[in-house]
C-alpha cells in the first residue's frame, strides 16, 4: 500500500497490515513471559524466606520452656531463660571476652587498614600489585589454613595461646576488610576537594583533619563496623590460637556436645538485635549523607 | 589519582617536603602490610616447616624434611579431602541456582527496595555462625517437620532421617555461605545495563535466550567470584560435619582440627592443611587469570 497524498491509510487499511511473516514476534507477550515474571518473583520469595527460617527458629526457641540440657524440641513457651540471661556459668565471660578481643581488634584493624587504604587510593606508589595479592589472599584462604599456621607459628616461637593470640589472629584478617570497605569510600570522592582546600591556603595536616577524613569516615566506621561483626563471630581462627581463652562462639562449640541452653540463643538473638539496629542506623544515616 | 597534590600557593616544594611526601604512601602502607607479613605470610612459611617436622609432644619435634608426612597425610585421608571437594562443589552449585535468581530479582526487579532486599540477604550473617549451624539440628530433627514432610510425599523412607547424612552437611553448607554468593552475583547483576537486555528482547528475542546470550555472560565474573567466595571457605569447613553429620561425613577440616588440637599430630596436621591451601590456591590462581585481582577487591 502506498502513502500518497490522495488517499490517507483508513484505519481498515491499519487492521488488514501484517508483518511480514520473518519478523513476526514469536509469542512473549504471552503467557509464557507473564509466568516467567512472577515465577523470579515466587523463587527469589523462598530463597528468602530459606534464608530467615533457622533466625526464626534460633529466636524462637529461645523461649522454648526445654526439658534438662537439650533444645531441641519444642514444649512451651517461657521467658524465663531470658529473665535468666547469665545463668549459665561461663556464658556471660564469655560474651564479654568476645567483646573485649573484637574492640581492640577492631581498633587496630580499622587504623592498620586505613592507612593503607588511603595509600592505595590517594597515593601512586610501587609495588601496587604485590600489595593488591597481599591484601587479597587472606580473604581467599580458608579460615582453617590460617588458624592452623598461626597456631604453628605460636608453637614454633613458644608463644602462649591466649587473648594476645585471638587478637593478633582477628587483626589479621581484619585488616583486607576494611581496605575494602574504606577503599570504596574513598574512591567515590572527589579528590578535586582537597586540591580545592589546598588552593585556599590549608596546608595538608589542616587539609586531611578537615576536609579528607570527614568525608571518610562513614566508610571508615563502616570498616569498623564490619571488622567488629567479623571479629566478635570468628570461630575457626579461633578455636586454633584461642589456647584456654573461652570467647563466645568457643563457648558454643564446646557446649555442643553437652547441649545448647537457650540462653545461648537469647545471647544470639540479642547480638543479632543489636547488629540489625546498628545496620539500620547506617543504612538510614547514610541516606541523609 | 594524584601522587603528591599540586602545592599551593606560598608552600616551598624544598627537598626535604618532597621526599617526605614520597616516602609517605609507603609509611601507610607499612604497618599494615607488614602485619600482613608476620602474621600471614611467615606462618604460612612455618606451617610448611611443622609439616616436615617428625618427633612428638614429649619428645620435641624435629626438623627433618619429612615428605613422607605428605605422602602418608595424603594416602590415609584421601576420602576425606574428596568428600570436602565433592561436598563444597555441590554446595556452590546449589547456593547458585538459589541465589542467581535472587540476585537478579534484587538487581533487576527490586527498584527502590534493593537496598531493603540486600539488607534482608545480610541479616542472617547477623546471628552467630554456630548458633545458625545448630538450627538446622532443630529443623532437620528427626520427627520434625521437614523430616516428616519428606516421609509424607515419599521422598524418604520411613526410617529414614536427614540429620547425622551428607544431605544435612550439603544443606548447611549451601545455608551458611549463600549469601557469599548472592551479593557478588548482585554485585555484578547490577552492572549490566537493562537496556541491553531490552535490546535483546526488541531483536525479537524470547526472554530466556535473552538471560542465555546477554545477562548470563555479562554476569559470569559475579558468578567467579561467588563461586570462588563460597567454594574456598566451604571446602575447609569442619563444623557442619561436626554438628549435622557423623565421622562418615567427616571433610578434611575435621581431620585437621583434631589431628592439631586433640591427636596433638603436628606434622602431619600441617601437611594436610599445607596441601589444603595449594588446592585452593591452584583453584584461585586459574580463576584470576582472567579476572584483575584489583577489581575483585
Amino acid at each position: 500500500m502506498s502513502l500518497t497524498a490522495e488517499r490517507m491509510p483508513t484505519p481498515r487499511d491499519v487492521e488488514q497490515w501484517r508483518p511480514p511473516e520473518r519478523a513476526r514476534q514469536p509469542a512473549w507477550h504471552g503467557w509464557r513471559d507473564r509466568l516467567g515474571r512472577h515465577w523470579l518473583v515466587v523463587v527469589s520469595g523462598l530463597v528468602l524466606l530459606y534464608l530467615f527460617v533457622p533466625i526464626i527458629v534460633t529466636v524462637l526457641f529461645s523461649f522454648n520452656d526445654n526439658l534438662g540440657r537439650f533444645n531441641f524440641t519444642w514444649r512451651g513457651f517461657t521467658i524465663e531463660h531470658w529473665r535468666n540471661a547469665c545463668g549459665v556459668p561461663g556464658l556471660c565471660p564469655a560474651m564479654v571476652r568476645s567483646l573485649q578481643v573484637a574492640t581492640i581488634a577492631t581498633i587496630g584493624a580499622t587504623i592498620l587498614g586505613t592507612l593503607v587504604a588511603f595509600a592505595l587510593v590517594r597515593h601512586r606508589f610501587r609495588g601496587r600489585g604485590p600489595t593488591n595479592l597481599a591484601l587479597f589472599l587472606p580473604m581467599a584462604t580458608p579460615e582453617i589454613v590460617m588458624g592452623t599456621s598461626l597456631l604453628a607459628l605460636f608453637l614454633n616461637l613458644g608463644m602462649t595461646r591466649g587473648f594476645r593470640t585471638i587478637v593478633i589472629g582477628h587483626i589479621m584478617f581484619n585488616i583486607s576488610f576494611v581496605v575494602v570497605t574504606v577503599k570504596a569510600r574513598l574512591q567515590g570522592q572527589d579528590a578535586n576537594l582537597e586540591e580545592a582546600a589546598m588552593d585556599l591556603y590549608a596546608d595538608e595536616w589542616t587539609t586531611f583533619r578537615k576536609v579528607t577524613l570527614p568525608l571518610a569516615m562513614p566508610g571508615i566506621i563502616a570498616g569498623a563496623l564490619l571488622a567488629f561483626a567479623l571479629s566478635f563471630d570468628d570461630f575457626v581462627i579461633t578455636n586454633f590460637v584461642s589456647g584456654n581463652t573461652v570467647t563466645f562462639p568457643m563457648f558454643v562449640w564446646g557446649a555442643a556436645q553437652r547441649g545448647i541452653p537457650p540462653q545461648v540463643n537469647v545471647m544470639a538473638t540479642l547480638m543479632f538485635a543489636v547488629a540489625l539496629t546498628a545496620a539500620l542506623v547506617g543504612l538510614l544515616g547514610r541516606r541523609r549523607a | 589519582m594524584a601522587a603528591a597534590a599540586t602545592p599551593a600557593t606560598g608552600q616551598q616544594a624544598d627537598g626535604r617536603t618532597d621526599r617526605r611526601r614520597r616516602l609517605l604512601p609507603y609509611l601507610l602502607l607499612a604497618p599494615g602490610i607488614a602485619w600482613l607479613l608476620v602474621f600471614f605470610f611467615v606462618p604460612m612459611f612455618t606451617l610448611f616447616q611443622t609439616s616436615l617436622q617428625e618427633g612428638s609432644l614429649q619428645q620435641g619435634y624435629v626438623l627433618t624434611w619429612r615428605w613422607a608426612n605428605y605422602t602418608e597425610a595424603l594416602s590415609t585421608f584421601s576420602s576425606q579431602y574428596l568428600r570436602s571437594f565433592f561436598y563444597a562443589g555441590v554446595a556452590t552449585v546449589a547456593a547458585l541456582l538459589l541465589g542467581y535468581p535472587l540476585a537478579y530479582f534484587i538487581a533487576h526487579r527490586a527498584g527502590r527496595w534493593r537496598n531493603l532486599f540486600l539488607l534482608l540477604v545480610i541479616m542472617p550473617l547477623l546471628v552467630s555462625f554456630l548458633v545458625r549451624t545448630l538450627a538446622w539440628k532443630i529443623i532437620l530433627a528427626d520427627q520434625g517437620p521437614v523430616v516428616e514432610a519428606l516421609k509424607a510425599i515419599g521422598a524418604l523412607p520411613a526410617s529414614g532421617r536427614l540429620l547425622a547424612t551428607s544431605w544435612a552437611v550439603v544443606a548447611g553448607l549451601t545455608y551458611n555461605y549463600l549469601p557469599f554468593m548472592i551479593l557478588p552475583l548482585y554485585a555484578s547483576l547490577e552492572k549490566i545495563d537493562p537496556r541491553l537486555i531490552e535490546a535483546a528482547q526488541d531483536l525479537y528475542s524470547a526472554p530466556f535466550t535473552a538471560f542465555r546470550k546477554v545477562t548470563l555472560p555479562l554476569s559470569l565474573p559475579g558468578v567467579v567470584a561467588g563461586t570462588l567466595l563460597m567454594f574456598i571457605p566451604a571446602a575447609g569447613d569442619f563444623v557442619h560435619a561436626e554438628f549435622l553429620g557423623t565421622p562418615s561425613q567427616y571433610m578434611i577440616g575435621n581431620v585437621i582440627e583434631s589431628r592439631f588440637l586433640v591427636v596433638l599430630d603436628y606434622p602431619t596436621a600441617a601437611a594436610l592443611s599445607f596441601v589444603l591451601m595449594a588446592t585452593i590456591l591452584v583453584l584461585v590462581v586459574s580463576y584470576l587469570r582472567r579476572v584483575d585481582v584489583e577489581d575483585v577487591l
